[in-house]
């Protein structure tokens, strides 16, 4: 069946399913999916990653440019999140300006890389209130099978640690690129953890028949220090504050899984 | 079996009504033994049911209704007309017209055309659906004089009254020929304009107030006191 | 990071006067606009949002109809005026999500299944903005709704909480939104302990998000009282006013 409906004996086996704990490919309400990610595989960007989280997959690359600086940061590099929803993806997908869910997704992956201060911006800073470096950050989906949220994040942060700038000297005024290459000052590690709520159930990490079927979604960002970092309910029906309470408390737990198999280190 | 308002007490839409054996009547909605409100409006216990008379409504059509629309459109086979209501309504040419059509566009404008204003009866409505209507009874039909005067139709049952009682005086005191359409639009004819004037003012009232007791006296007041300075 | 500015001072005293857990004074109006279908207008602090409804209406274009339900559409958009430095008319990314949350927060709400192949259509304008506009944008545009006549399961309320100075604040202006540690916004239904709308961004340990959200809730539950008045008002005022007549007669 090509149609992308979900039918409703799907539903309802999904439904049951979590009602008795388990799901529909076999995991627990709180695992995510196998998950693998790769780097460096786009040598023309600065930094690149690509994870795959079950069927979905998604890409990241990161490209540094120099620019001017925000006007009201005059002393920070800037940072900007980008997300594309490839037609190649989805049958959903369509080619255009970004809809309301890209824009969504590269908001909540930029709020959990701004907000925990991962990237020293100050560091980024040539010329004060003249030239800074701009990371652009641009997440390409390249499979939806569900979560793209948490999918895009992991990429983006393994992007994050193996992005190399230029090195560089400023000549009277001029910025000059020298050869050779510097870490990012990456010192925050965010990871966003998805929530599903299916008949009143959470459970981690929903792929897209789950989606399909979940009454509302909850996504947690944490950094290295257990801090939330960004929070996004979505979906067109509600969570009780308990609920919501008991989320935070799984996802940080699962935060700390997903790091570690980002950041060998820490 | 509590009730937590007092008989025609104005509710907002969440407002815990009932708890309890109670029945989920009109504009309310029930979770487990729990009765809310659904709208803004006064709330009526009658007996088991627990009600919500709306202060502010859009039309839902249902058959038998009386209404009066607007035609906004010529169509193959007929009319598309506005009737107040987030569903355009459709006029076949054959509750249209007593004998057998033939389908020809020209014919159909003749009759009636874009921007014309009917009174129609509603003869089917479901969910899947628009409200079809029909004109060919005695009395409906276009309408070529008079004032279309528009209120909210949660007012409608005000303005026509307990068995009719407001409507009979509002046609007895302003000298008016009224037909009320369910829909909120009410078609006013009168012998000259300044009875219509009046009629319309009267109608304007009701609504406004029609959530208040005593209004049928201070309607009644109305109408003497603007055809005593009127004339 | 620099901050020169102290948002809250060793009183507990903000940079507008009100104490950490003290609301923005509120001013709500309902019924204002003549041409739509339910209308509302907030003043929270120095926000001033307008909202209106229109629907439920046939949907143009035809092929976004819903079979079984209603389309709910939302546009959350800022005047150019509104903000210090002028902003383009034109929708940005942040009109975009906040369009998204906010519509989402709002459907849970309504009884959309009774309208299929409708649209309804909510348009939020904020004229002045001054922090918080996308709570205050929820709260107006559920008082439009309910104009409407629009059935519903409650109406939604919102309010946000967050952190400034070490201090849990409660209904952050701009400047404690721009230079605070945390800002989360919730919207909720109080008659349904449902949480339909929440967001966060900042840096809060896991105990100090709790704390917020749970300040928010109550911001909001003292808002929801305020949003039934509004309602009501305009009936109250001239039941009192034409039965006191009667009376003195």
């Amino acid at each position: 069946m090509t149609s992308t409906t979900i039918s409703r004996i799907r539903q309802n086996q999904i439904a049951q399913l979590i009602a008795s704990g388990k799901r529909l490919d076999g995991r627990g309400l709180t695992d995510y999916r196998p998950i693998q990610i790769e780097t460096g595989m786009i040598e023309k960007a600065e930094g690149s990653a690509r994870v795959r989280l079950g069927k979905t997959e998604v890409m990241v690359g990161i490209k540094i440019d120099i620019g001017e600086p925000f006007s009201d940061r005059p002393n920070e590099g800037v940072l900007t999140t980008n997300a594309e929803f490839v037609p190649l993806a989805s049958p959903e997908f369509e080619a255009g300006p970004p809809g309301e869910d890209s824009v969504e997704l590269a908001r909540v992956v930029d709020r959990g890389i701004r907000e925990s201060k991962a990237v020293d911006l100050e560091k980024l800073c040539i010329i004060p209130g003249k030239k800074v470096f701009i990371l652009f950050i641009d997440i390409y989906v390249l499979n939806h099978d569900g979560n793209l949220i948490d999918a895009s994040a992991l990429a983006a942060l393994a992007a994050l640690t193996n992005t190399k700038i230029f090195k560089y000297e400023v000549k009277e005024g001029e910025v000059k690129i020298k050869p050779g290459f510097e870490e990012l000052p990456l010192v925050n590690f965010p990871v966003a953890v998805t929530l599903a709520d299916i008949d009143g159930k959470l459970v981690v990490d929903p792929w897209l028949d789950e989606e399909e079927v979940m009454n509302a979604r909850l996504t947690i960002s944490f950094d290295k220090d257990g801090k939330i970092c960004a929070m996004q309910k979505g979906g067109s029906g509600t969570l009780s504050p308990q609920q919501i309470i008991e989320a935070v408390r799984i996802a940080r737990e699962k935060s700390e899984e997903l790091r570690k198999l980002v950041v060998k280190k820490a | 079996m509590p009730v937590f308002f007092e008989n025609r007490e104005i509710v907002t839409p969440g407002d815990l009504l009932a708890e309890g054996g109670f029945e989920a009547g009109r504009n309310t909605y029930r979770i487990d033994s729990k009765i809310y409100a659904c709208k803004l409006g006064l709330v009526e216990y009658k007996g088991r049911t627990v009600n919500v008379v709306a202060l502010n409504t859009f039309y839902v059509p249902s058959v038998g209704d009386l209404v009066i629309g607007k035609i906004v459109e010529i169509n193959l086979h007929g009319w598309t007309v506005d009737i107040n209501s987030p569903y355009f309504a459709t006029l076949r040419a054959s509750e249209a017209f007593n004998k057998p059509y033939k389908p020809q566009k020209d014919e159909l404008s003749e009759f009636l055309n874009i921007g014309d204003i009917i009174q129609a009866k509603v003869i089917a409505y479901d969910r899947t659906r628009n409200p079809l209507l029909t004109i060919r009874e005695p009395g409906l039909g276009k309408i070529t004089h008079g004032k279309i005067v528009k209120v909210s139709p949660a007012k409608i049952p005000r303005i026509i009254g307990r068995k009719g009682s407001m409507i009979s005086i509002l046609k007895k005191e302003t000298h008016c020929n009224i037909t009320v359409g369910q829909n909120g639009l009410i078609h006013i004819h009168g012998r000259n304009s300044e009875d219509e004037r009046i009629a319309v003012l009267a109608i304007k009232k009701i609504e406004l107030e029609a959530h208040t007791s005593g209004l049928t006296d201070r309607v009644t007041e109305m109408i003497s006191k603007e055809r005593g300075s009127g004339k | 990071m620099s901050k020169k500015i102290k948002l809250v001072d060793e009183n507990g005293v903000r940079t507008d006067g009100r104490k950490p857990d003290e609301l923005r004074p509120i001013k709500l109006e309902v019924g204002i606009l003549s041409n739509a279908d339910g209308s509302a207008y907030i003043e929270q602090g120095k926000n001033k949002i307008l909202a209106a409804v229109y629907g439920p209406r046939e949907v143009h274009p035809r092929h976004l109809a819903l079979p079984d339900r209603a389309l709910l559409r939302c546009r959350y958009h800022m005047a150019p005026f509104s903000v210090q430095e002028r902003k383009s008319p034109a929708p940005s990314r942040r009109e975009i999500e906040l369009s998204k949350v906010i519509r989402e927060a709002l459907e849970p709400a309504i009884f959309l299944e009774r309208f299929p192949r409708t649209s309804i259509d909510l348009f939020i304008e904020v004229l002045q903005a001054d922090g918080g506009t996308r709570a205050a944008g929820v709260t107006v545009a559920s008082l439009a709704l309910a104009d409407a006549g629009m059935p519903m399961r409650d109406l939604v309320v919102a309010c946000a909480a967050g952190k400034a100075d070490g201090y849990i604040i409660l209904d952050l202006n701009d400047i404690e939104d721009k230079e605070g540690t945390a800002d989360v916004p919730v919207a909720y239904m109080p008659s349904l302990d449902a949480v339909a709308l929440l967001q966060m961004d900042g840096q809060l340990t896991p105990e100090e998000f709790e704390q917020a959200f749970n300040l928010a809730l109550e911001g909001c539950k003292r808002i929801y009282e305020l949003q039934k008045q509004a309602l009501k008002a305009k009936y109250l005022a001239i039941k009192e006013a034409v039965e006191e007549v009667v009376e003195e007669k």
